[in-house]
């Protein structure tokens, strides 16, 4: 393998401060590695806010998940998916100096990564129109657009059957029901009195029921889904600068003589940001 | 590589090098340093620029001190006040002491240790010392715009509903933060792919154990802060809540958050000062370093460590009885590598032919000051005294005497030994002495004098105070002014060695890591020959040669790599 590595990467002009290009070649390639750790670190602190939260108030992300599209997510994962896959092939194309088709592969990579940008924007732009933001613009105004909220979750999610139909009527009515869930009061509790989501059996029976009902606090899903759905997508576009780079360096003649170092740095960044979607896939759509 | 001149001729191998062109006159104009991609030039552009940030804050903390000279006002008003100890505070911690060592020394050392021609991914230590001018720049504007008034540690909620420029500050410290992983990350890749022949990673110099411990941290922690900070940012322009009450957020998250990161920058501060001990004192006591493996192992187990104690700041914050147990525990357990370093220094002096070289000065220095400020961090790990202490000039003596006594002293030390590596000139031993007992003095006078107000209760941060803290706070105030002309006089001699200097041997200290192999300075590509590593601290393999006032090795060609071209 290495050997493989070795031989086709001959065409690339050695540093100065290296001895030969397996050197130079190592030293990206545990650079790129290092820098991946960081990014995992730099999205934990996400994922940590995500679990505080979910785990302090697992209602809040059932009823907030019900206002995202399973199907739109599912289609941008199979994008993702397709996207490294040519992404992989491209390094291969790169190996064994297939110009044309390395020139391919990229192309093909940044128009899935295009595409992945359409969808997002697509679902952004429902939740902009229906107020479902971040918690300082969270405004939500279903009634604008059709009887119920169930449009809101989208035309290909209505056999979804078993999800109750949210009418602003039903909300209010719960809410004059429960007082204690005054969604103009912050209920958070003092830290020292332990995480109060997961002592309260009422609140956890409440996403068995089935009946949505708009807990404290609902903004704080849709907060954490724009952090980390846009920190993702700012990734993402970063990504479909890199690819376009290698496209230029294709064009160039950079790798004409087997020098793919460049090309299997940017597709190991773009595996993180599809395995990094997944996760967000998973643990924002998915979580019922 | 080894050229067909490299006939093992020793000494003048080592004469044959010292023609004219060193890094320093490589290239000329400003251009030629401001993209250069050499190492050394990076790292002596890092120097000038930490040493000015650490002059501002130093600026500060002397403001800082005047105010503090009365009760009530002096100089200046409660808001002033406010923001000059968070200025001083973000100055020091962000611009100053986290990229100190690494950034400076370790740009300039590492490689040469490894007797390589430069680190691994030259352009990204440029991109490194770019974006830490470009968020030094941010984050001093934000001085301009509406200095900081939070303290450095912008704690929710008052850094997202103040109106000083908390936004702009932050940001700096992102991109500053970015800058603090590129050296990290390059340092990581540099060790791992660049060690010479017969360097394994037992055999390297513990400069570099404790460089490669640092890096880890920096790669590791440094993103939750970037993350951290982001958040506050979104937090201030957009309202996401995740730090905000009225929003449903919890602001306590924001202080694991910030801890997760900033404990381990603690040890991003001393590690590499520790890394500096033990390069000195193996060096100036004549002596073999004692327990290599365990002061390395120590490095590596601090690193560790530093991820598992950031709740011994949130003892008073609400956390859980259970938390606080298990944090105080952890902390605690910091305590036994600190310890193992320790000892194992001493146990290299003890027997040696000590030289009170002004470098060795600020290696005793460290041991004395860092011993203080270690012990006093377990009075503060203990949960019942951290009660009573919390928040009081007890911490504020505690911090300084680890980050100063440790890590700036440390700093003197490694710059005052590699400064004839750095500009082949030597400074005045005489005055150095004269600016290290200074520097002792004013630094005991000013941070003592806080351990004893802290321990009767006078709070940190505080503008006012009472009457009968008077004679503390007049005291430490006078120390500070005498810390400042120790470093006065440090800067007069250090300016005025690289004019008028006598010409540094490429070895005036006897070290046997390969950076004293090179000339003094070195030349733009390091080494002529390629260079084979043995013990680095085998310093029997060295004696003193009175003709050019500098060490030589017994057997020149033991470091040289031996290739078949050579005969």
């Amino acid at each position: 393998m290495s050997d493989r590595e070795h031989a086709s990467n001959d065409g690339m002009a050695v540093d100065h401060h290296f001895e030969n290009a397996d050197q130079q070649y190592q030293s990206a390639k545990l650079g790129m590695w290092v820098f991946l750790t960081t990014e995992i670190l730099f999205f934990g602190g996400l994922f940590v806010a995500y679990a505080v939260y979910r785990g302090n108030h697992p209602e809040v992300f059932v009823f907030g998940h019900h206002f995202l599209d399973k199907n739109l997510g599912a289609l941008n994962t199979v994008i993702l998916i397709c996207s490294s896959l040519t992404a992989a092939w491209a390094v291969r194309a790169a190996q064994l100096r297939q110009i044309g088709m390395l020139k391919l592969m990229i192309l093909l990579t940044i128009v899935f990564a295009f595409g992945f940008m359409g969808v997002k924007a697509f679902e952004y732009n429902g939740k902009w129109k229906h107020g479902l933001l971040w918690a300082g613009q969270y405004d939500p105004h279903l009634e604008d657009h059709g009887e119920t909220s169930h449009e809101v979750i989208g035309e290909e999610s209505a056999e979804d059957a078993h999800i109750e139909i949210v009418t602003e009527e039903t909300i209010v009515e719960a809410i004059e029901a429960q007082p204690a869930a005054d969604p103009n009061r912050s209920t958070i509790e003092p830290a020292a009195e332990g995480p109060a989501g997961l002592a309260a059996p009422d609140l956890v029976a409440a996403d068995e029921t089935e009946v949505e009902i708009e807990p404290a606090n609902a903004q704080t899903y849709f907060s954490i889904y724009f952090l980390m759905t846009g920190l993702h997508g700012i990734h993402v576009i970063g990504g479909i600068g890199a690819f376009a780079w290698l496209l230029l360096c294709a064009r160039r003649g950079d790798f004409d003589g087997g020098h793919f170092t460049r090309v299997d740095m940017v597709a190991l960044y773009w595996h993180l940001v599809d395995l990094i979607w997944i996760y967000l896939f998973l643990l924002l759509y998915l979580i019922d | 590589m080894a050229e067909a001149t490299s006939a093992p001729g020793g000494d003048e191998l080592v004469d044959h090098t010292a023609s004219n062109d060193n890094y320093l006159t490589h290239g000329k104009g400003i251009l030629s340093w401001l993209f250069t991609l050499d190492h050394k030039r990076i790292g002596v552009m890092y120097l000038v620029a930490i040493l000015s940030s650490f002059f501002l804050g130093g600026v500060f903390a002397l403001v800082l001190r005047t105010e503090l000279w009365t009760p009530g006002q002096t100089i200046m008003t409660a808001d002033t006040y406010n923001k000059m100890f968070t200025l001083h505070g973000a100055v020091m911690i962000f611009l100053f002491i986290i990229p100190g060592i690494p950034a400076t020394l370790g740009n300039f050392v590492l490689p040469l240790m490894l007797g390589a021609k430069d680190v691994a991914l030259p352009r990204l230590n440029l991109a490194s010392f770019w974006l830490w001018l470009v968020g030094a720049t941010v984050a001093v504007a934000s001085i301009v715009i509406g200095a900081v008034d939070t303290g450095w540690t912008f704690y929710t909620p008052y850094s997202t509903t103040t109106n000083t420029a908390v936004t702009a500050m932050t940001l700096g410290a992102f991109i500053l933060g970015f800058s603090s992983i590129f050296t990290g990350l390059n340092f990581i890749v540099t060790i791992h792919k660049m060690r010479p022949e017969g360097m394994t990673w037992f055999r390297m110099p513990l400069f570099l154990w404790g460089i490669y411990s640092t890096a880890i941290i920096q790669v590791l922690a440094t993103p939750v802060l970037g993350i951290t900070l982001l958040l506050l940012v979104a937090e201030r322009t957009l309202g996401v809540g995740i730090f905000d009450p009225a929003l449903g957020g919890d602001p306590v998250l924001y202080q694991h958050f910030f801890w997760f990161y900033s404990h381990p920058a603690v040890y991003i501060m001393i590690l590499p000062a520790m890394a500096i001990m033990s390069e000195l004192i193996s060096v100036f006591s004549g002596k073999h370093i004692f327990g290599y493996k365990f002061i390395a192992w120590s490095s590596i187990a601090i690193a560790l460590l530093s991820f598992l104690v950031w709740g011994h700041h949130m003892f008073t914050s609400g956390q859980s009885g259970l938390m606080n147990m298990i944090f105080s525990a952890l902390t605690f357990s910091v305590a036994i590598p600190s310890a193992v370093k320790v000892f194992n220094w001493l146990a290299t002096m003890y027997k040696g032919s000590i030289r009170l070289a002004a470098p060795m000065l600020y290696a005793l220095s460290f041991l004395f000051l860092f011993a203080i400020g270690g012990l006093t961090g377990l009075f503060l790990g203990s949960l019942s005294v951290d009660i009573h202490l919390h928040d009081t000039y007890f911490v504020v003596a505690h911090f300084h005497y680890v980050m100063f006594g440790g890590t700036v002293i440390a700093f003197l030390g490694g710059i005052h030994y590699w400064w004839p590596k750095m500009f082949g000139r030597m400074y005045s031993e005489r005055w150095a002495q004269v600016s290290a007992f200074l520097i002792f003095v004013g630094f005991n006078l000013t941070f003592f004098t806080q351990f004893v107000m802290g321990s009767h209760g006078m709070p940190r941060r505080y503008y006012n105070y009472l009457e009968r803290f008077t004679a503390y706070h007049q005291a430490s105030t006078v120390g500070s002014f005498v810390l400042a002309l120790g470093f006065f006089i440090m800067a007069g001699y250090l300016l005025h060695s690289l004019v008028a200097g006598e010409k540094a041997p490429a070895n005036p200290w006897g070290g046997a890591t390969l950076e004293w192999e090179t000339t003094s300075p070195p030349a733009y590509y390091n080494f002529k020959n390629e260079m084979r590593a043995g013990d680095p601290y085998d310093l029997d393999a060295l004696r003193w040669d009175p003709s050019i006032k500098g060490y030589v090795r017994k057997d020149p060609s033991s470091v040289l790599l031996s290739t078949g071209e050579e005969s």
